[in-house]
């Protein structure tokens, strides 16, 4: 007796991911191809290596003997008790090409898609870095003085990185120069401090320095420093005295260079204890406007993203 | 007529573009339930406005305040179509929470169209997102400090913050890119996003129809015939014993 649906069936080659993997190696040849050669070569050889299994398991299928069939037929009417196997829990050749379209197509999404959203999100976090800034010869900040420094933090990207320090020569220390460098940018939420007092605009000098030219105002912030936007007021060290902030005043590292005060990274301040040259610093990693860096809200900024 | 009957047999547009004007609804709908339509509108508005201010627009840190003086001074009805965009944007904004309350209080985001209520969360979520991105781009000092104030405000959220504000600023600082990001996001990825939910939006509302005020005589349920009353009042004939299924018969 012939199986009505058996012959049919046969010389379907199996279902496997032999395809599937030289479908990859393609991709991955033809993507080497503009990328890299050795690229290149590892997608020829995939694509080579599942290839040649495709091509085997095809063939194999092609040879009908090659199945254990012939018993078969002498033992299905002797043994009726035993139920067929169910037609349904094989997995069909269209669920397989359904599962394959779709599986490619997120493949081919997620490689166009993936560059996409890297290239969008990634500059932000990758190659971050202050810049020095030369503010000048250090002779022009006089000792005891507040001076407004306005200078371009990064010359190639033009005025947008201009920024303001309030700088103040504490005079020598053991033998070495002790600068206030405080950043103006405000801890509550990054609004420019203005100092409590007379800015002497008549007396300001432009210095030329390698990052342009930099303004020195002189400054009497006799009050601290207050921010226009939300009414957060610092002492003249940068301690919170009333208002939203969270904490005091960012500061500038700094470094003496051949005579010249510069500017180097940012770092935030819990608070400062005593002032000028003798002042102790409670310093931390900087942190964002807003954000806590010494008390138990401290955990909710547990890693911040790179300056 | 001719070529709208070519364009129906080809397309069946012009059948469903007249379903949707002329569908059914409540009669006694009001002028409350035209507060959608007037944010749509506003949208459009919006729209059409931005992809014309886009013309002399440039994002680009040196040249963005000085374009917008030059489309407001000097292009020829300029001042129009920025003073409709600028203004329009609150219209926008104001007709959201407008239309939001109108559903609210007529109880229209029930059963079945609370879908709908979150879709019009996430579009109000991200139509603020678009006024955000827009206050920066005339980029004058309120611009500027307001940007430097709103990205700071969401570096303080817990955990996530300092990489949310950097994300937003392209960078740890404000800087060249932070402009044309915020362009780019307020003319071409938030206003996708915004045509999209609101063809969601509007595909359930015509799916589910228009919701009568909670006043209404057509209210749901008020229109179906009365229960009919029980076979008989009082208590109920317990069934005889062996009629309970899965009892054994005695």
């Amino acid at each position: 007796m012939e199986n009505p649906r058996g012959d049919d069936q046969r010389h379907q080659p199996p279902p496997s991911l032999w395809p599937v993997g030289f479908a990859v190696g393609v991709v991955c040849l033809l993507v080497g191809l503009i990328v890299s050669w050795p690229a290149a070569a590892v997608g020829a050889a995939i694509a080579v290596v599942f290839g040649f299994l495709w091509a085997r398991d095809v063939v194999a299928a092609g040879r009908g003997p090659a199945l254990p069939e012939p018993a078969e037929p002498e033992a299905a009417p002797t043994a009726p008790a035993m139920p067929e196997p169910d037609p349904v829990e094989r997995f069909p050749r269209s669920v397989f090409l359904e599962m394959s379209t779709l599986g490619l197509g997120a493949v081919i999404g997620g490689i166009v898609t993936v560059p996409a959203i890297g290239f969008a999100v990634l500059p932000a976090f990758l190659k971050q870095h202050s810049p020095e800034v030369d503010l000048g010869p250090i002779t022009d900040f006089p000792e005891g003085q507040y001076v407004v420094a306005t200078f371009l933090r990064n010359p190639s990207e033009g005025e947008i990185s201009r920024r303001t320090a309030y700088i103040r020569n504490n005079g020598l220390v053991s033998g070495k120069p002790s600068f206030t460098c405080i950043s103006n940018r405000c801890a509550h939420l990054g609004c420019p401090v203005q100092p409590g007092g007379p800015v002497f605009d008549s007396k300001k000098q432009t210095v030329k320095t390698k990052n342009g030219e930099v303004d020195l105002i002189p400054a009497l912030p006799a009050a601290g420093f207050i921010c226009p936007c939300h009414g957060g007021a610092y002492d003249q060290e940068g301690n919170r005295t009333a208002g939203p902030p969270v904490r005091a005043l960012d500061r500038y590292e700094f470094l003496i260079r051949d005579g010249h005060l510069v500017l180097a990274g940012t770092y935030s301040v819990a608070s400062v204890s005593g002032s000028g040259a003798q002042a102790k610093i409670h310093r931390y990693q900087l942190a964002g406007p807003g954000q806590h860096i010494d008390s138990p809200e401290a955990w909710l900024y547990p890693v911040q993203p790179p300056h | 007529m001719y070529p709208l009957d070519w364009l129906e047999e080809r397309s069946g547009l012009v059948g469903a573009v007249r379903y949707f004007l002329f569908r059914k609804v409540p009669g006694d709908t009001n002028w409350f339930h035209t507060l959608g339509s007037a944010t749509l509108t506003a949208f459009l508005v919006q729209l059409v406005t931005g992809v014309i201010l886009a013309m002399y627009y440039k994002p680009d840190p040196q040249n963005a305040h000085s374009s917008i003086d030059h489309i407001t001074h000097d292009v020829t009805l300029g001042w129009l179509v920025r003073g409709m965009h600028k203004w329009g944007a609150s219209v926008f904004i104001i007709l959201m929470f407008m239309h939001m309350g109108r559903v609210f209080l007529f109880g229209a985001y029930k059963y079945p169209r609370e879908l709908n209520w979150i879709i019009g969360v996430l579009l109000l979520a991200t139509g603020l997102f678009e006024g955000l991105t827009g206050y920066l781009l005339p980029f004058d000092q309120t611009a500027y400090w307001a940007t430097v104030v709103a990205i700071n405000i969401n570096g303080t959220a817990p955990f996530v913050g300092p990489f949310l504000a950097s994300l937003l600023r392209g960078g740890a600082e404000i800087g060249p890119d932070t402009l044309a990001r915020f362009y780019s996001l307020h003319m071409l990825l938030i206003p996708g996003a915004l045509i999209g939910l609101i063809t969601l939006h509007l595909y359930l509302v015509i799916r589910l129809g228009v919701t009568s005020p909670p006043w209404s005589s057509e209210a749901a349920g008020s229109g179906r015939p009365p229960e009919p009353p029980p076979a008989s009042a009082g208590l109920v004939r317990p069934r005889p014993r062996a009629a309970v299924k899965g009892r054994p018969t005695e």
